[in-house]
């Protein structure tokens, strides 16, 4: 099962903001990192292969045909993750999770009492499940929305920035159970991050862009290059590859502003 | 959002839920069962002093009391309060609806100036004959209630849709709408026949005396037209309350959903306006109280809002004819002097930016 994007262009108030893009591959089973500078066109490529903005050009998951399908057709085999949850929803955790659910899969209700529980369970979340969004912490309601988005069961799951507002222990646990998701539902996840060795780290492809083009897609090996990140982010980085460890980049200076 | 629980913090989440449900079930029947009561004393309440089980007995078995007593039951008080519970169904139903799909807790039909609309939409019919679409002419009013409501949420919805429109902003337009229907509602009066100027200003003050059964029937097959509606887009509408992006992601056609819902809610606020004048504060005092009490899920959301705005309807009329002895007040007064209270600690909470 594979989502490719060839030929994508889309254009916000006339603007284009994404530009030729094309040669994008993301596998089932495996965690593809979208990375790229501010503006990029990151959560603009997100939304529009979610159909949210509207785009030219192609996109296939498997045997469909994306771009024949509105919106609402295409969230049933995809969920693209929002950067922010509202805080101002006087809704408990339980509630919007199970609300994640019930507009999704159509099935007893016991049974989707229990998904989500095991939902909640498996993020860490049971103990806040009757606590209201507004009283949770930022990263606490990252972690909702992404129970919201694991329980719908997309083929395709795409998050954008999911770990921005995540201490270092929520980081690990939220990748390590995408990854789990992404190997025992054989579905493809799509991260849009901005931290590179965490992007490294659990990622098998990687799709890179620039002022809404592709500047690099592959695996992390091939894309993560010192030119790439000079001409990409303008920084001279140090990148590592340990045997036994974790990769890590570690930006070292700004060698120029950084702009369209 | 009191969810309260029996359950223990160490009882699973989904043992939570159940527990939680369960008390908002019962709160909902305790509504129910308070509205009734309400619904009884305001039939029990008039300026002809009966028993509580004359009343009962008139209500139960008419054939069995005296025909004065049966007139004034059935053809009187019992229309009255029916229309007062649903008038309070509607708005507060329609003021729910419209919190949810704006995003604004200061947005029910009356603060939004769709009351204004509808009253001059009424006018109208009243006083130059006239009907905006060709219907029967017993329909005139209603019909043009409908149509006027109906622009003016359209005018609201739009400038909701414009980039940077605030909820104060929001808010602010909506006055802007009252002033312009109150001003053209101040030029029919200014042109109107005697009759015709009594009759426009049953309109402003808001009053049950010319509640019927006809009418009866039609604020209720518009309820039942409506309610289906609301409740089907349950979980729709509460996904709505975490942002327009989550819905969409949800597979939600937003656009499409509050266009719908705006159409329910003029229908509800005409019949309202159309059948008892202009009543206020109704439609932002119960939700207002529901979210309070239950949170915003519309499974409860939706009924807990539509029975406290009946228990506020209820409650006005009862107290419309008890205050001033001798004397029917216009409820109209009274919900904006029991609605401007909240309607000013929500401006004041708003502020801090509970909703922005």
């Amino acid at each position: 099962m594979t989502l490719d994007v060839e030929r994508l262009e889309c254009r916000l108030g006339g603007t284009p903001v994404l530009e030729g893009i094309a040669g994008l591959t993301a596998r089932a089973g495996e965690i593809t990192a979208l990375i790229g500078p501010n503006g990029a066109g990151k959560s603009t490529l997100l939304k529009a292969i979610a159909g949210i903005e509207r785009a030219t050009g192609s996109l296939r998951l498997n045997d469909h045909d994306l771009m024949a399908l509105p919106f609402e057709k295409r969230a049933e085999h995809l969920y693209y993750m929002p950067q922010e949850l509202s805080s101002r929803a006087v809704l408990s955790v339980f509630d919007v999770v199970l609300l994640a659910r019930r507009t999704r899969i159509r099935e007893p209700l016991e049974q989707a009492l229990e998904q989500v529980r095991d939902t909640l369970v498996a993020l860490e979340l049971e103990p806040l499940a009757e606590r209201e969004l507004g009283r949770l912490s930022g990263g606490q309601r990252q972690r909702v929305a992404i129970a919201q988005a694991a329980i719908r069961e997309p083929a395709l799951l795409m998050l954008d920035e999911p770990t921005s507002a995540l201490d270092l222990h929520h980081q690990l646990q939220v990748l390590d159970w995408l990854a789990r998701f992404a190997h025992e539902r054989q579905a493809i996840v799509v991260v849009a991050l901005h931290d590179l060795s965490l992007a490294a780290r659990f990622a098998q492809r990687m799709w890179m862009l620039a002022n809404g083009r592709v500047a690099a897609s592959g695996t992390p090996g091939e894309v993560l290059t010192h030119a790439r990140l000079r001409e990409v982010y303008a920084i001279d980085a140090h990148i590592e590859w340990p045997a036994d460890e974790p990769p890590r980049v570690t930006p070292l200076t700004a060698i120029r502003p950084l702009g369209r | 959002m009191t969810h309260a629980s029996p359950a223990t913090a160490s009882a699973d989440s989904v043992t939570r839920y159940r527990a939680r449900r369960r008390h908002q079930r019962r709160l909902i029947a305790g509504l129910a069962v308070l509205t009734l009561g309400m619904c009884l004393a305001d039939i029990a309440t008039g300026p002809g002093q009966y028993p509580l089980q004359d009343i009962l007995a008139a209500l139960v078995a008419p054939g069995d009391v005296s025909q004065t007593l049966r007139v004034i039951v059935w053809e009187i008080r019992l229309p009255v309060a029916l229309m007062a519970v649903l008038v309070g169904v509607s708005l507060a139903s329609a003021g729910a609806e419209m919190q949810t799909i704006l995003n604004n807790p200061l947005a029910d039909p009356f603060t939004l100036g769709i009351s204004s609309a509808a009253s001059v939409g009424a006018a109208l019919a009243i006083t130059l004959g006239v009907s905006v679409i060709p219907l029967a002419q017993p329909l005139w009013v209603t019909g043009n209630a409908f149509l006027m409501a109906l622009g003016a949420s359209l005018f609201i919805w739009g400038i909701s849709r414009l980039r940077g429109v605030s909820v104060q902003t929001l808010v602010l337009m909506g006055i802007a709408v009252m002033f312009f229907f109150n001003a053209m509602l101040g030029l029919m009066q200014y042109v109107a026949s005697a009759e015709a100027l009594q009759q426009l200003v049953f309109w402003s003050l808001g009053s049950l005396g010319k509640a019927s059964w006809d009418k009866v029937g039609l604020i209720a097959a518009a309820l039942l037209v409506t309610l289906p509606v609301f409740l089907h887009a349950g979980w729709r509408l509460t996904a709505l309350r975490l942002g327009d992006m989550h819905a969409k992601a949800m597979g939600i056609d937003v656009a499409r959903l509050r266009l719908r819902m705006l159409l329910c809610c003029s229908l509800l606020a005409a019949m309202a306006v159309a059948f008892v004048g202009t009543v206020g504060f109704v439609g932002l005092v119960g939700p207002h109280i529901a979210r309070l009490l239950v949170g915003e899920d519309q499974r409860v959301f939706l009924p807990v809002s539509a029975l406290s705005g009946a228990l506020i309807m209820s409650l006005t009329s009862i107290l419309s004819k008890t205050l001033v002895p001798g004397i029917l007040l216009p409820i109209g007064i009274l919900t904006a002097l029991i609605g401007l209270p909240f309607f000013v600690s929500l401006i004041l909470r708003s502020r801090r930016e509970v909703w922005g």
